[in-house]
């Protein structure tokens, strides 16, 4: 179910610009690892590598490589569409699709896949919803437009639906900065619940919130505007947040930056 | 007042009436005139759209009543002497005909070009392509008409006649030798004058569907097709229909290229492919010259269920939109 990551010596480009430079890292599977750092700093940009977003926008492209498990995700018969039904992924701004109905999001994922019977539909949709603690607040409106819920209820939306594909990764673009606190808890204690299953990787501006969910902390940096963001330090998130081995981490951490 | 001062630590500016700074004059020349302008405008509009109808509607009435005929059924057009007897049975039934096979036509075309302009095209070929799409819209109704007068007709009797060969059975698309002055072709070539319209407005749309909605699509595996049937599509669906009744406007009140075109005749063909039958614009364009003032009241009868026609289409296509507004991407 929940694979390995191992990213070594990549780097992102927007046209000419590089964007990030040159990271490796290990991301544990069945674990939660934040991506933390300042605006700009390329941690979203190198987590839209991860499942070849990156490449969406125009200009963009990759070099290095992003093993899962044993298989290179930049190998050269990699089909990215099949990647990012591996590799799924919650955004900052909830994006449900606003013509479908709540049952008709979580199975689109599904439906893209293959045909499924209508009652297998209606299991994995049920199953899913109740995985994105969602089923309670729904399951009497599954017909009605999904872009009739709360923005917390969306953003759980959107995780069911990534989740109803059975990926290997889940990655989450500051999946709460959109919602007020009461929603941020929902999900993240759904991120706890979901990392038994998955593995997560998930990007934030939020400190408070990588030292809640994570167990692993990635800092990235960039020695100023424009030049390319880099990995600092990547360790287990008690270490990060009380005792890092770089200094940078250090000040960022505490507030003394600049 | 002290608010403003304090934050920019400025002396508020001398003021040469006895006025509070908050209070003074509720509202600014500026404010009335430009009220008086646009209340002005609206109510000018509502005059204009008042004085048409009523002025379209007193002529109308005294053409029907001077029907001797039956005005909705008649196959004729007779408005002149003391036994005038016309319909619009012909005129209704081609220009409908004629504008579904124009829509049926254009329609998926605009859409695909739309679609590759705004999805597909490198941005160094979307821009030209727009760009001649736009100027397609500039071509004078008279020049489509003469074109396809000239070209399109002779062109097209080797086509109607593979289609009688394989359609004939059907009767509607049964055609004997001629040229091919009929309400099929008149549908090509209003097709093709639509086309413009319908296809920039929906490029317009289908470059507005905001990215998350694609992202979201993306995300989940979904390839370009995919993602253009689940995100842009949908999102774009009122705007294409908004465009296709921009289009059905103007195939509906064409008139100079189908009268050029058209081998007008006051009969209702079950053959779309051979010549004959006419629209209210064609016929009211030939017509109009020589009538005498009754005759022009049987045409402006005419004209007037053109508009009531022109009314209904787009009444249905805003029920069409309203019908799923809770699912349209501007909720969301």
């Amino acid at each position: 179910m929940a694979k390995r990551i191992d990213v070594s010596g990549l780097s992102a480009y927007y046209g000419s610009h590089k964007a990030i430079d040159d990271i490796s890292m290990t991301v544990e599977p069945r674990s939660v690892t934040a991506f933390i750092g300042p605006s700009g700093c390329g941690k979203s940009t190198f987590l839209r590598t991860l499942n070849r977003m990156h490449e969406v926008t125009p200009g963009g492209r990759v070099e290095g490589k992003v093993m899962l498990d044993d298989e290179n995700l930049y190998g050269s018969g990699v089909d990215p569409v099949a990647v990012r039904r591996t590799v799924g992924m919650v955004f900052q701004r909830p994006n449900p699709f606003p013509t479908m109905s709540i049952f008709d999001n979580v199975a689109a994922g599904l439906r893209l896949n293959g045909s499924f019977k209508k009652s297998e539909l209606k299991d994995v949709v049920e199953k899913s919803l109740k995985g994105a603690n969602l089923w309670n607040e729904v399951k009497d409106r599954l017909n009605k437009p999904g872009s009739g819920l709360s923005g917390g209820q969306q953003q759980r939306l959107c995780i069911a639906r990534a989740i109803a594909v059975e990926p290997q990764v889940l990655l989450m673009d500051e999946p709460c900065s959109a919602l007020d606190p009461i929603s941020t808890l929902a999900i993240e204690d759904l991120i706890g619940e979901l990392k038994e299953r998955f593995t997560i990787v998930i990007v934030t501006h939020n400190m408070q919130q990588a030292a809640r969910v994570s167990d692993r902390t990635a800092f990235f940096n960039l020695a100023a505007v424009g030049q390319p963001g880099k990995l600092i330090e990547i360790d287990e998130t008690e270490r990060i947040f009380s005792n890092p081995s770089v200094q940078a981490t250090e000040d960022y951490i505490s507030g003394r930056f600049g | 007042m002290n608010t403003a001062s304090s934050i920019t630590d400025t002396p508020p500016p001398p003021r040469n009436d006895e006025h509070s700074a908050v209070s003074g004059k509720a509202v600014r020349p500026g404010d009335r005139i430009f009220l008086g302008l646009s209340r002005g405008s609206g109510i000018a509009l509502l005059v204009i759209m008042a004085a048409i109808a009523v002025f379209l509607t007193y002529r109308s009435v005294l053409a029907i009543s001077g029907d001797k005929a039956n005005f909705l059924t008649t196959l004729d057009w007779n408005a002149t002497g003391l036994d005038p007897k016309f319909g619009i049975a012909v005129l209704a039934f081609g220009t409908v005909v004629s504008s579904v096979i124009a829509m049926v036509i254009a329609v998926p075309v605009a859409v695909g070009i739309a679609l590759f302009i705004s999805h597909y095209a490198p941005r160094k070929l979307s821009s030209p392509l727009g760009y001649i799409i736009d100027l397609l819209a500039a071509v004078p109704s008279i020049i489509y008409g003469l074109w396809g007068a000239l070209f399109l007709v002779p062109h097209l009797s080797g086509f109607y006649s593979w289609l009688n060969d394989y359609l004939g059975w059907t009767g509607i698309f049964s055609y004997s030798q001629g040229a091919a002055r009929s309400l099929f072709t008149v549908g090509i070539l209003l097709a093709i004058m639509i086309l413009p319209i319908v296809t920039s407005v929906s490029r317009e749309v289908f470059l507005q569907v905001p990215k998350m909605h694609e992202e979201a699509a993306l995300a989940l595996g979904a390839t370009r097709w995919e993602v253009i049937w689940m995100s842009v599509l949908p999102f774009g669906r009122s705007g294409v229909i908004s465009a296709s009744m921009l289009g059905l406007g103007r195939a509906l009140g064409e008139t100079m290229a189908v009268a050029t075109v058209l081998s007008p005749s006051f009969l209702i063909n079950t053959s779309l492919l051979d010549p004959g039958g006419g629209t209210f614009a064609q016929n009211i364009a030939s017509k109009f010259s020589e009538a005498d003032e009754f005759g022009q009241d049987a045409l402006i009868a005419s004209g007037l269920v053109l508009f009531v026609i022109t009314l209904l289409v787009n009444g249905a296509a805003r029920l069409i939109i309203a019908r799923r507004k809770e699912y349209s991407g501007a909720a969301a």
